[in-house]
């Protein structure tokens, strides 16, 4: 499966994938429009620290401890994909996911439940917001045999 | 003490657009943005602006644009703005003024007066896309006669060669002015075109060992990174004498850009100041330039062809003359207008001559002489495009050179402020936070991209002409004619008047 990597060598911290993040989930014609006035809630996610930066959202794991430790069944992993998916309805907030998730990617949402990176690949390039937005490849889409 | 100087350019930033998410600020090395956390917006001092646009170019809601500052001095033909703000520059510092990139000033650029053939009725165009056409081209001196053996075999007394896909190099561009993802990319898009790079001065990493094939390795007359594996670890060796930019001078990497692999390469001290003296203080004649070219080819085994490498000046004729007879098997000639890291600006802006007169000239007495097989002339100093590309093969040139059009494709836009070394684009810089914005994957896509496109151009252009080989077309002046060119000048330039 193809998933979000990072080449950190090249992440130059500038956010972007943050605000293209944001931007895909509310949605709109116009970033301008969207997201002006707007605090941004992005589901990736920029750690800085000494000169070194990369972004972090969710790997979809192989076997996936957000989606082992829902109590509602709202995580759930995409039977057509191996993409970790979010059902809002049945989400109850209860945050246990986000405490078990060990890169942090899961995040509370503005609406009360919880936020996380599903790939947004219904895009018009085929490729996530952050990926098709990264000015200097450092985040890519793509498929790699590594165990996670 | 008063600032005399105002800014040039402006910032303008569309509130309405800007949603704060402060690239900008983040990508600029100049320091230009700043957030203003309590008003939650973002503000701009243009004073320090470099109008290098990479604000503008990753804003994601294109809010910000630059333009030109509608500040002026009281109107005066003589004495430019530009002008007085020079004197007020130096009257401030008492320096020598500098610039990056090629001679900026309203010189008659020739490739824009000149204008290519067509075919039409009785001769007819060749489609390049249905009929084969061919851009390689083979550089270095040629045999005058075949030679046999004494049973009549034929010697085979080809001189050492480099075979190119299509008549187009990069120049040199030393690693120190530009950084080591640049040079990458270079390095990368010249192996996976089929044509050559140029180190410049600055010694070869020993990462790009493995690019030798399609390397030119060059010898200044500082010698920085000289030795025998940098020699035989190349296609060619190049000799340099002189740069378009700056004839007559030599050069200066300022100690702070001599850091770590740089000073490596380069075998210096760290920190050290790499200063290239205006002459190669062994060559004072076209005998003394004999032994440094035979030194390179006893060194290499005589199996690399030696490029030199000059200024085009006023005596630019009777130079590569000598050149020819020094057992050179190319000249490289670099126009005025020819790039540079640094330069002193009166010097870029005043010295040498247009590359399409000096190459016409050149071209031409090498012929009258008998001695154009001699060596492949290879020139450059300003070549934008593929037209300019036919328009010197025409003229007689084997081969260009480009620089300046690649750094634009790797992401250069010609703010021409190498010399400060804050480069946002991550090319003419070595503070680490800045060469990783050149990221060599993209950059040496890009460079691939550009040559290929000029490639197809220089095809069509070839088919349009009637001439399915590039060899075909060099030195062809029938092709061209000339526009708003004086008979003086259509003289030197070998060509007619349009119409004629």
């Amino acid at each position: 499966m193809k998933r979000v990597y990072v080449n950190e060598q090249w992440c130059l911290g500038c956010r972007l994938c943050e605000y293209y993040c944001a931007f895909a989930g509310i949605g709109g014609a116009d970033m301008a429009r969207t997201l002006k006035g707007v605090k941004i809630n992005p589901r990736i996610c920029v750690e800085e620290n000494n000169g070194i930066s990369f972004a972090v959202s969710c790997r979809h794991c192989e076997e996936p401890l957000c989606v082992k430790s829902c109590i509602t069944g709202a995580l759930t992993v995409n039977s057509d994909g191996g993409v970790i998916v979010v059902d809002k309805s049945r989400c109850v907030g209860c945050y246990t996911c986000i405490l078990s998730c060990p890169y942090g990617a899961v995040s509370p949402s503005d609406d009360g439940v919880i936020q996380k990176c599903e790939l947004c690949v219904k895009t018009v390039s085929g490729v996530p917001a952050c990926v098709q937005g990264c000015p200097n490849n450092a985040i890519v889409f793509e498929e790699r045999c590594v165990a996670l | 003490m008063i600032n005399y100087l105002y800014p040039l350019y402006e910032i303008v930033r569309n509130y309405d657009r800007c949603i704060a998410c402060r690239v900008c600020e983040r990508q600029c090395a100049n320091e230009v943005h700043e957030y203003i956390c309590d008003a939650d917006k973002v503000v701009c001092d243009d004073s320090k602006c470099v109008n290098c646009h990479r604000c503008v170019a990753l804003c994601p809601t294109r809010a910000l644009k630059i333009v030109k500052s509608g500040n002026t001095y009281r109107e005066n033909a003589n004495w430019s703005c530009k002008t007085i703000d020079e004197i007020y520059k130096q009257a401030g510092s008492g320096g020598v003024l500098l610039s990056g990139m090629g001679n900026p000033e309203k010189y008659p650029v020739y490739f824009d007066k000149i204008l290519l053939n067509a075919s039409q009725v009785t001769n007819p165009p060749i489609d390049p896309l249905r009929e084969p056409m061919e851009t390689k081209v083979s550089l270095g001196a040629k045999p005058k006669a075949v030679e046999r053996d004494e049973n009549g075999r034929i010697i085979n007394n080809l001189p050492p060669q480099i075979k190119l896909s299509m008549p187009l190099m990069f120049s040199a561009m030393s690693y120190g002015s530009i950084s080591y993802n640049a040079h990458e990319s270079l390095a990368r898009a010249a192996c996976e075109l089929g044509i050559l790079y140029n180190t410049g001065e600055g010694g070869l990493h020993e990462d790009f060992y493995q690019y030798g094939n399609n390397t030119i390795v060059q010898v200044a007359s500082g010698r920085f990174g000289v030795h025998t594996g940098y020699l035989n670890a190349s296609a060619a060796i190049e000799i340099k004498m002189g740069q378009g930019a700056k004839p007559g001078i030599g050069g200066h990497l300022p100690g702070t850009k001599i850091v770590g692999d740089i000073a490596k390469t380069r075998m210096i001290p760290e920190g050290s100041d790499a200063i290239s003296p205006a002459p190669h203080h062994d060559i004072y004649s076209i005998e003394d330039l004999r032994q440094l070219v035979y030194s390179l080819k006893e060194a290499t085994g005589y199996k690399k062809p030696v490029i030199v490498k000059i200024a085009a000046v006023h005596n630019i004729t009777a130079i590569a003359s000598g050149i020819a007879r020094s057992g050179a098997d190319m000249i490289a000639i670099d126009g005025f207008r020819g790039g540079t890291g640094a330069a002193p600006t009166r010097i870029r802006d005043n010295v040498g001559i247009p590359i399409e007169l000096a190459l016409a000239g050149v071209d031409k007495r090498l012929r009258d002489e008998g001695i154009r097989d001699n060596v492949s002339i290879v020139v450059g100093g300003s070549i934008r495009s593929s037209s300019d590309v036919v328009k010197a093969v025409a003229l007689g040139a084997d081969s260009v050179y480009i620089a300046s059009a690649a750094l634009i494709a790797m992401g250069c836009h010609l703010c021409r402020n190498c010399h400060g070394g804050k480069c946002n684009w991550g090319i003419a810089t070595q503070i680490p936070e800045l060469v990783k914005r050149l990221n060599p994957d993209l950059g040496y896509k890009r460079l691939v991209n550009l040559l290929t496109a000029w490639e197809h151009e220089i095809k069509e252009m070839m088919g349009l002409m009637g001439i399915n080989s590039i060899e075909s077309l060099k030195g062809n002046r029938l092709m061209l004619r000339g526009v708003g060119l004086s008979d003086r000048e259509l003289e030197i330039l070998g060509i007619k008047y349009a119409g004629s």
